[in-house]
């Protein structure tokens, strides 16, 4: 049973309450990592908003004066709500082609692959060990437009002699779709692999044929997987601008980008009133989503 | 019918699932396949012809070695110390009890669920109100990474230890053992490739960040940084080389890892 890999159907279930030890060891035992979390995650966010509100007249050398300048907002809205309904709409048809090509792959993974199950485990996972940012730039060397796959796509009939990728929406969806793809296939594995095997015997039993049986069983059954997988997906592409700035062009600008220029420009209040409006936006939404989901087991 | 229809189930699933793996694998291709390329010039990112110079010299490239190590140090610092905090934790969520356990649980699972924009952004703003702001480097690179990946390490090792049958511990003390051995003798190897994958995942994450890295490095360069600098000033083939390596290195190590574990299995059980 001793393996990295998540291969075999953990048949022990969570251990019952009673088999939990109580006391302080348990508090002792999570303080550590606690006060980390805290310390650098907590607080850096309240210093966010605070910083939010300071007054944009100051600068980095001078120092800010706390003003409670709530203007930073409508005026960071205002100038760059163009970017952050992009970088939603990006990230919901990124999230959306997560979920038409991964849930294929992890349900084959799962159902499928037979003896072959922990080599296509790697296979989804090894990505992740080759630089990201190098496998960003090898996009666009195949997205390029003198090279083999454009110049099919130039050659099909339906398409124009002008065809690019590169620089494009396109390039950049599908940079972020290839991104977060492993994050969306690897929760929805595992949620597909805790699913009872008798459970489809039964319904094959009771007469539903196998998409039938896939719809009223193993779908439902998946949902936890699916809502973590799209979370895992939508948050971090919602924040994404490497496949933007990579893959994109100035028509492709991505909030993210315009946080980054904008601390680099030394303006802190307005780009912390961007990054805080941005994480807002994103709480809403996935509150709504998840509530919709109707799922509250996805920790 | 039936049988047809049960075929086409098995082989067109799989054959799209092939497909879609191959979409994932092809830019780990084209990064081998450019670590032999030889330009014709430096602008350009085609394949003109075979060589092994981006191999033998490799740290050619101005800073690229440099950023290599920092990168390396800061990835086996923080995952070191966070898969050491994040494990203790993940014994606190699945072994014990105690009141704000879902509390515990949004807590560890705010910051997978916080775009990285953002988590780098609240740091900057810290150290900067903090006024480190002329101090950035490579101790907040490294605060910033154990931070980001002590989440993942408490889920993945969590996971290992809630399918973990804690009969065999409680069979431990019937058997005299204290806490202490119980842990180490049983828990500990039990759970111990859950903590190696959780190990595995926090370097490859610290290794490859760059947002949160880049607003929170000051002068210095990582990995990942010095790839997004010769972006725009024209890509030096060896940085392919480095992702090869990589790719190489991790993936023995996961082999190495299953292969042992599945002889493990067999020997002792």
């Amino acid at each position: 049973m001793a393996h990295i890999l998540p291969t075999e159907t953990q048949d022990a279930g969570p251990p019952a309450v009673d088999q939990q030890r109580r006391g302080p060891a348990g508090y002792l035992l999570l303080m550590p990592g606690s006060f980390w979390l805290a310390l650098f995650f907590i607080v850096p966010t309240v210093t966010l908003v605070a910083t939010s509100l300071y007054d944009p007249a100051g600068s980095l050398e001078l120092g800010y004066k706390m003003t409670g300048h709530v203007q930073n907002y409508p005026t960071a809205i205002a100038d760059y709500w163009e970017q952050i309904w992009r970088s939603l709409r990006y990230a919901l048809v990124a999230t959306v082609a997560c979920i038409a090509l991964g849930y294929p792959l992890a349900y084959a993974i799962a159902f499928k692959a037979g003896r072959f199950k922990t080599i296509l485990l790697v296979a989804v996972i090894a990505p992740f060990f080759t630089s990201f940012l190098v496998r960003t730039l090898a996009w666009q060397y195949l997205l390029g437009d003198n090279e083999w796959f454009v110049s099919f796509l130039r050659w099909l009939p339906f398409t124009g002699a002008d065809l690019r990728l590169i620089n494009t929406p396109f390039s950049v969806v599908a940079g972020i779709t290839y991104n977060f793809l492993p994050f969306f296939v690897l929760p929805l594995y595992a949620s597909l692999e805790k699913i009872d095997h008798r459970l489809l015997e039964a319904a094959s039993d009771l007469y539903a044929s196998p998409v039938k049986g896939f719809l009223k069983v193993t779908l439902p059954l998946s949902m936890p997987g699916v809502v973590a997988g799209t979370l895992l997906t939508f948050i971090p592409a919602a924040g994404d601008y490497i496949n933007a700035e990579l893959l994109g062009s100035p028509n492709t600008r991505m909030v993210g980008n315009e946080i980054q220029d904008l601390f680099y420009a030394g303006d802190y209040p307005t780009a912390s009133a961007l990054s805080v409006a941005l994480m807002v936006t994103i709480v809403v939404l996935v509150a709504v989503y998840v509530w919709r989901a109707g799922t509250d087991e996805l920790v | 019918m039936r049988a047809a229809g049960d075929w086409v189930g098995r082989h067109l699933i799989l054959m799209i699932g092939m497909l879609v793996l191959l979409y994932m694998l092809t830019p780990v291709f084209v990064v081998v396949l450019m670590s032999f390329n030889q330009p014709a010039g430096r602008n350009t990112y085609t394949f003109d012809g075979f060589t092994l110079d981006n191999w033998t010299n490799l740290c050619e490239p101005y800073q690229l070695c440099s950023s290599v190590r920092l990168s390396l140090e800061i990835g086996l610092l923080a995952t070191l110390l966070a898969t050491l905090l994040g494990t203790l934790m993940a014994f606190a969520m699945v072994r014990h009890r105690f009141r704000g356990r879902a509390a515990a649980n949004v807590f560890i699972f705010l910051p997978m669920a916080t775009p990285e924009i953002v988590m780098g952004s609240s740091l900057l703003a810290l150290f900067v109100n903090a006024g480190l702001a002329g101090k950035l480097g490579f101790w907040t690179i490294f605060v910033a990474h154990v931070m980001f990946c002590l989440s993942f390490v408490v889920v993945t090792v969590k996971a290992r230890l809630a399918g973990m049958d804690p009969r065999l511990e409680q069979a431990a003390a019937d058997l005299y053992a204290n806490e202490w051995q119980t842990f180490w003798r049983v828990s500990f190897p039990l759970v111990f490739p859950g903590i190696l994958a959780a190990a595995l995942l926090s370097f490859s994450l610290s290794f490859d960040d760059f947002i949160i890295t880049n607003l929170n490095a000051g002068q210095q360069v990582t990995f990942p940084m010095f790839v997004w600098g010769a972006n725009t000033k024209g890509i030096p083939m060896q940085i392919n080389v480095i992702g090869t390596l990589m790719f190489a290195i991790a993936l023995i190590v996961v082999v190495v890892g299953e292969f042992g574990s599945r002889r493990r299995d067999r020997t002792r059980v």
